[in-house]
């Protein structure tokens, strides 16, 4: 961060502020959103009602009858980020690549010029991490997807993809968590539960989890 | 035994669910705090019949509702907008506490004006809950769901309720709005300052697209300067946020938790409850505050809010 612009403090409404450590995604500007994130989590002031990491910036969510952004931006200058390990705890997740839960896989295969196998070990292969939350509930972004097997999302949204599909686009990917449309690309189903149903834990992931995919065969899907 | 009431829905319109008080604090699991989408009628309609102020409630749209009361007689209460209530022949207008009786049919219609109206019962609405939180989250159907004709909802403990209705005052910063106050940003340097002031400057009208993710408006074009790109981030109740053609949108209590489009502005938190009042075709007007106005605007209507439930909190006591 050798950028004066950052970090970058902007009151937001009367509830939070946005603090941005850059303009454009880099490793660096998302670890020192997660370290930002990791320090508040330590010594967070009286009034915080929530933080929410993305790829760049943290929001700042306060109690506007307890606090105000003065305060609130003057406890996050102050804070000193404590530095987060560069993966977080790693998670496992299953995938089936087999018919009928793949039904991108050979027009993947076919777009990069591999085979459906090289697909799947490219995908197997890749180091993927949780950046952000978005587009649903439990919606994990990943990011790892090795580059053979990085493509644009497809012209048009695809409907009714169900939840639990494994889907790629450029260096992303999402297991999902709900029946949606989508444009990117499904290449397998995952019988693990992102939405884990439990009280104490009820999302897998954290933001900054690095994530590993396991093969396993269809019979481990269960239900349609 | 308790006495148990139930409510039978026989008709219902699309978008009315169970809401509450909402679950905040899992924007960062990409999970909205949905929740009433006028949270101060929420509160209203819940105090008019001594609950608190968060409980669960139906939210009812411009779809409307049909109820039937089984078991035990039942004190409700309406709240939010200019919707009508029909039971036997008797018409009751928003912000009114009745009775029903076993065998009763309640109707549920909008009137004059407003978009959502809140139906409160004395008593507990058994529902299902997803993570702490009966609110229904629209795209999932998580939390306690939506009405649909032939579901059954269990009320428990259901309170002896007084024989006569009671109209409570609707206080004026709860009617009809059509200025909304934002703060500008967090990404108004994506904009030519000449179009941050035709935002400020031109009347805009709440288009057809609506729901509880959110309203797209009717009006002049907002150009984004090269920000189609910018990396997605967190997007709040009330963000001001314009698509790469130019056109805004509101999002509300179902809102998506991140976004690459710009946010041109964010509305005061309790200006929302207002535009979700709106209707389709209505005007409505940007006006631009300091953080610190729009932090003052705040507290003043939030503290407004509060006395005002005390009072009704009240009254309903010596009704």
């Amino acid at each position: 961060m050798t950028d004066a612009a950052f970090p970058r403090y902007t009151p937001v409404a009367d509830h939070a502020v946005l603090v941005a450590f850059g303009d454009s995604i880099t490793e660096a500007a998302h670890s020192a959103v997660l370290s930002l994130d990791a320090a508040l989590a330590e010594t967070p002031f009286s009034g915080i009602t929530e933080t929410v990491p993305a790829y760049v910036n943290l929001l700042v969510g306060f109690d506007p009858g307890v606090t105000d952004h003065a305060a609130v931006i003057a406890h996050l200058r102050a804070l000193r980020p404590r530095a987060v390990r560069q993966t977080g705890t790693e998670r496992l997740v299953d995938v089936c690549y087999d018919a009928p839960f793949a039904p991108d896989l050979s027009k993947v295969a076919a777009r990069c010029g591999l085979s459906a196998e090289d697909v799947i070990a490219a995908h197997l292969a890749g180091d993927y991490r949780v950046y952000l939350y978005g587009f649903a509930p439990g919606y994990a972004y990943l990011a790892g997807t090795p580059a053979p097997i990085r493509l644009d999302r497809k012209p048009a949204p695809v409907r009714g993809v169900p939840a639990g599909s494994v889907i790629i686009t450029g260096p992303q990917c999402i297991v999902t968590t709900l029946t949606m449309p989508t444009g990117w690309w499904v290449i397998g189903r995952s019988p693990t539960a992102i939405l884990t149903g439990e009280a104490v834990r009820p999302f897998l992931f954290d933001v900054g989890d690095s994530v590993r995919f396991r093969r396993v065969p269809a019979s481990a899907i269960r239900g349609p | 035994m308790m006495a148990t009431a139930r409510l039978a829905v026989l008709a219902a319109g699309p978008h009315v669910t169970l809401q509450d008080g909402g679950r905040p604090g899992f924007l960062r699991f990409g999970v909205p705090a949905s929740g009433a989408m006028d949270r101060t009628a929420l509160a209203m309609a819940n105090v008019a019949v001594g609950n608190p102020p968060g409980a669960t409630a139906i939210e009812v749209s411009p779809g409307g509702l049909t109820l039937a009361l089984e078991g035990a007689p039942l004190r409700l209460a309406l709240a939010g907008g200019g919707f009508i209530a029909e039971v036997s022949g008797t018409k009751y207008g928003s912000d009114t506490a009745f009775s029903l009786l076993p065998g009763q049919t309640l109707t549920l219609r909008p009137g004059p004006w407003g978009s959502w109206c809140v139906l409160a019962v004395a008593g507990r609405i058994l529902a299902p809950e997803w993570l702490g939180s009966t609110a229904t989250h629209a795209a999932s159907g998580f939390g306690g769901g939506a009405l649909t004709a032939g579901r059954v909802l269990k009320i428990q403990d259901p309170r002896p309720a007084p024989a006569a209705p009671f109209r409570f005052p609707c206080p004026v910063w709860a009617r009809p709005r059509h200025v909304l106050h934002v703060t500008l940003g967090p990404q108004d340097h994506h904009f030519a300052p000449d179009t941050v002031e035709t935002l400020l400057s031109t009347p805009f009208r709440l288009s057809r697209a609506f729901d509880r993710m959110g309203l797209r408006l009717d009006g002049p074009s907002l150009p984004p300067q090269g920000a189609l790109s910018i990396p997605s981030e967190p997007v709040l109740r009330g963000s001001v946020q314009v698509s790469g053609d130019g056109v805004a949108s509101i999002l509300m209590a179902d809102h998506q938790p991140t976004g690459g489009y710009p946010k041109i502005a964010t509305l005061v938190s309790t200006d929302t409850d207002a535009l979700a009042q709106l209707r389709p075709g209505d005007a409505l007007r940007f006006v631009a505050l300091s953080p610190e106005a729009a932090l003052m605007r705040a507290r003043r209507a939030l503290a407004a809010r509060a006395a005002f439930l005390t009072r009704l909190s009240a009254m309903i006591e010596t009704v």
